[in-house]
């Protein structure tokens, strides 16, 4: 058996979104022979989605921002359980990194004397995200990949990894196969980076591609990695809801930061029924004040709208859970309205919210310059992740590097709008840092022969089980489970009963057959898409039957309320030696007393 | 349920045939919705690209009764449904597998064309000062999400296969807006009359229909390129000055 093409670089980076190239341009920057792995094509990755903005306390808009305010935003966003040592570099870092773009070519559109414009968001006290209309994302993916493809970087495209390899402790390289052949490939290197985003894909309705099927958080846990805050999933609260195929495709909260206003079916602006505790004090006390916010008026506080993202969606299931919906089973989205307070308004929107714009007349024959859009949750981001050294990235697998979605801290119990792009320069440009200064430090290490093998095997075996599961039915059904029983909204027993019926799916996935043969078989690679995607959906429903209270994201209706004592520690799981999934309770280590001062002064 | 009939190209390397599926059709369908049931339901192997399904990554190109498009955004109520709907790969390209097509010369394009230099900063701090009216103009190509429709649709590279010799829509477009950014001071003139022969386009406009992000092609990229080429290398006026040794405009 075992033929493979083989590969040797210094790192290697797995995922090629924003964290994999910018953590790429770096590690090559600094000398070393860098591989790029990418499971689709180059440019294509998820981040090409992101819309909003890159948060950055760049100070254009309002000369009040500052890293300060940014850490202490993030660290109320993420419920105090974040890694704060992260919360604080990506503060104090971001600016850097988002300027570092535009001297690569990115274009964000402007403020009035010619510097980069930013706007409100979720959260964020200032606006603060740095934006190109609602294409922010596709700005940055391109910036880094057109800078990236002239500094020599290996990329393999449509390439995907079944298993990294380790040599005793440390990380020794991966071993994976190429989508258009099907040939097997062993990528031999000092250093590898975990890049490769989230676990969209493990729910039935969400904003996330394809890709995201948890195998950067699957890879690492079955190399002995420690993984955290598996237990929280954020949902987005303004997803498409009509017509059904597009059920999940994301409606920026661009919407809401120019003004955008959610209503129920009784035409109430519901959220100002609700104002968690923690943000009292910077919610807008009327309509006529949270919509001078949006538009630039600094004395006035933020509408309801612009309350962090797990409470918004909360709030939009209880309305449509108690008959307040739209016709659909969600709640309307309004931007519209401003036509009663700007003149222009519908250029405006177009030129504000193009993408939105094209993408409801497209898809859904709505014109959102004159009417409503209908949104309902999705599944949006994983905050959960590999757990990583704040500073370097690394793992506790020596030379295993994680950076962006698939890795954990920066955003504790849910995460800002915007906190993500901004996440993944300064945390794929610190991996990258650290990983080429590792791989310089180490030479390379061996590959156990009889690991790529139990692989190679592995990944061959759906061929020899002609038409008993299909593949595809497996994974719907898995995502049935984790959408109905492991959403929103959690109880310990949807989830022991998640649990159950996972178990069988893993059996079944186990009996998954393909036809055809290795070229560019899609079906067979779902079929080995669901190792990943099962291994992700039974940690997220573990973690969170563990955590026996609400938080941020992750809220349980049989223990609806926060329990400081759970606020004292983040919850780890890595794989025992039965193979069983371990978890153990990890304390928050004190804020350093520099830190503590912010969020004291900022409460 | 209503049901439609699709056929699609299957088959390896340039090999193959159509085959025609029947599949449930519902409100609101987009053919990639189509395609993922076939697949999902009667055809596990069916090879097809695709990331985002909301029109933004440009994975899912293929030709929909012959026309160039997006599969995640051609919904099936602006098709015919008595008849059936023929999807196949697109043509200017090595074909792969199925509706998978070999991308891999649009890479090695992009990587020729000389990159971004941006002039010194403006401020002390090392940032610029751009006027918004400025970045308008090269926003509107850089909108663009390299789905290739355009160069698919290009006759100069589908049916004149002059891959080594033009640089296709896409590259007009990416060239552009290097050219056009406020900040960058490269010329790339002088390759792009030469290797990536701006010249070759004869100005048809096919890729500006196809364009699902709704790029003026031709006139916004190509004909103010094409411009700046005659301006530099064929103007008698500017020739007259370059012989009798004056700098160039």
């Amino acid at each position: 058996m075992s033929e493979y093409i083989p590969h040797e670089h210094d790192v290697l980076v797995i995922g090629a979104g924003g964290a994999g190239l910018r953590a790429a341009v770096e590690a090559s920057a600094a000398g070393v022979k860098v591989a790029v792995i990418t499971k689709s094509l180059l440019g294509k990755a998820h981040t090409v989605m992101a819309e909003g903005g890159v948060a950055a306390a760049l100070g254009n808009v309002d000369d009040r921002d500052n890293w300060r305010v940014h850490f202490a935003d993030t660290m109320r966003g993420g419920q105090y359980v974040n890694n704060w040592r992260m919360a604080e570099l990506h503060a104090r870092e971001a600016p850097a990194r988002v300027r570092e773009l535009e001297a690569w070519g990115a274009l964000f559109d402007r403020t009035g004397d010619g510097r980069i414009l930013q706007r409100n968001f979720g959260g964020h006290r200032y606006p603060r995200l740095a934006h190109v209309g609602d294409r922010t994302g596709l700005e940055m993916i391109r910036t880094l990949q057109d800078h990236g493809i002239h500094l020599g970087l290996d990329v393999f495209m449509e390439h995907t990894i079944l298993r990294l390899l380790k040599d005793g402790d440390r990380i020794a390289g991966a071993f994976g196969y190429d989508r258009e052949r099907g040939r097997f490939h062993l990528f031999r290197a000092k250093a590898v980076v975990l890049a490769t985003g989230g676990i969209g894909r493990a729910y039935k309705i969400t904003s996330n591609s394809w890709e995201y099927t948890g195998d950067g958080h699957a890879l690492a846990y079955h190399a002995g990695a420690s993984l955290m805050d598996m237990e929280f999933v954020q949902f987005h609260p303004t997803g498409m809801i009509w017509p059904p195929s597009v059920r999940g495709i994301l409606v920026t909260e661009g919407v809401r930061g120019e003004g955008g206003v959610l209503r129920n079916r009784l035409g109430e602006r519901f959220l100002f029924h609700d104002i968690p505790p923690l943000y009292v004090n910077q919610t807008a006390a009327s309509e006529e004040e949270g919509w001078r916010y949006t538009q630039g008026d600094k004395n006035a506080k933020r509408p309801p709208e612009l309350l962090t993202r797990d409470h918004v969606a909360r709030c939009i299931r209880r309305e449509v859970r108690e008959g307040r919906g739209s016709p659909h089973g969600g709640v309307f989205l309004d931007i519209a309205w401003i036509k009663e307070k700007l003149p222009n308004a519908a250029e405006h929107i177009r030129k504000k919210l193009p993408s939105m714009y094209h993408q409801f007349k497209q898809l859904a024959d709505i014109d959102i310059t004159a009417e409503p859009m209908e949104v309902g949750p999705t599944t949006h981001y994983m905050m959960g992740g590999v757990r990583v050294d704040a500073d370097s990235q690394m793992s506790d697998v020596p030379g295993l590097f994680a950076a962006g979605e698939c890795a954990a801290g920066l955003h504790g119990a849910n995460r800002l709008g915007g906190n993500s792009l901004s996440d993944l320069l300064v945390f794929g440009q610190r991996a990258g840092e650290y990983a080429a200064r590792f791989a310089r430090e180490c030479p390379l290490p061996g590959v156990d022969a009889r690991e790529v093998e139990a692989a190679e095997r592995r990944a061959l075996a759906p061929f020899g089980r002609s038409s008993s599961e299909n593949p595809y039915s497996v994974q719907h059904r898995s995502q049935e489970v984790m959408q109905e029983l492991v959403g929103i909204v959690r109880t310990e027993r949807e989830m022991v009963e998640a649990l159950e019926r996972l178990r069988e799916l893993h059996a079944a996935a186990e009996r998954a057959g393909v036809d055809g043969n290795r070229e560019y078989n899609n079906g067979w690679h779902t079929a080995l898409d669901l190792d990943n995607l099962l291994a992700v959906s039974e940690m997220v429903a573990r973690a969170a039957l563990e955590r026996k209270e609400s938080r941020g994201a992750h809220f349980r209706e049989d223990y609806p309320s926060k329990d400081e004592q759970c606020g004292k520690w983040n919850l780890v799981v890595r794989k025992g030696a039965g193979g069983e999934m371990e978890f153990t309770r990890v304390p928050i280590p004190p804020l350093r007393d520099e830190l503590a001062a912010i969020l004291r002064e900022m409460q | 349920m209503a049901k439609a009939t699709f056929r699609i190209w299957r088959g390896e390397r340039g090999r193959g045939a159509f085959c025609e599926y029947d599949t449930e059709v519902a409100p609101g369908m987009v053919v990639l919705d189509a395609v993922h049931q076939i697949q999902a339901e009667q055809a596990g192997d069916l090879a097809v690209r695709w990331n985002c399904k909301a029109g933004r990554c440009g994975s899912c190109s293929a030709e929909i009764n012959g026309m160039p498009k997006l599969m995640c955004m051609t919904r099936l109520n602006a098709l015919a449904l008595d008849r059936p709907v023929t999807i196949e790969p697109m043509k200017a390209f090595p074909h792969v597998k199925d509706l998978v097509t070999d991308l891999a010369w649009n890479y090695a394009v992009k990587r020729r064309i000389p990159p971004f230099q941006p002039r010194k900063p403006d401020a002390p701090d090392g940032t610029w000062r751009i006027a918004q009216a400025d970045v308008d103009r090269v926003q509107e190509f850089r909108k663009c999400i390299e789905c290739y429709l355009c160069q698919d649709v290009c006759h100069v590279l589908r049916e004149h296969h002059l891959h080594e010799q033009f640089m296709g829509p896409r590259f007009l477009v990416y060239t552009a807006a290097l050219e056009m950014h406020p900040l960058d001071v490269d010329d790339r003139l002088a390759p792009l009359k030469k290797e990536f022969g701006v010249g070759l386009c004869n100005i048809t406009k096919c890729c500006t229909k196809v364009c699902p992000e709704s790029i003026a092609i031709t006139d916004n990229a190509i004909i103010p390129l094409k411009e700046r080429v005659v301006d530099r290398f064929f103007d008698p006026l500017t020739k007259l000055f370059r012989i009798f040794g004056h700098s160039e405009t």
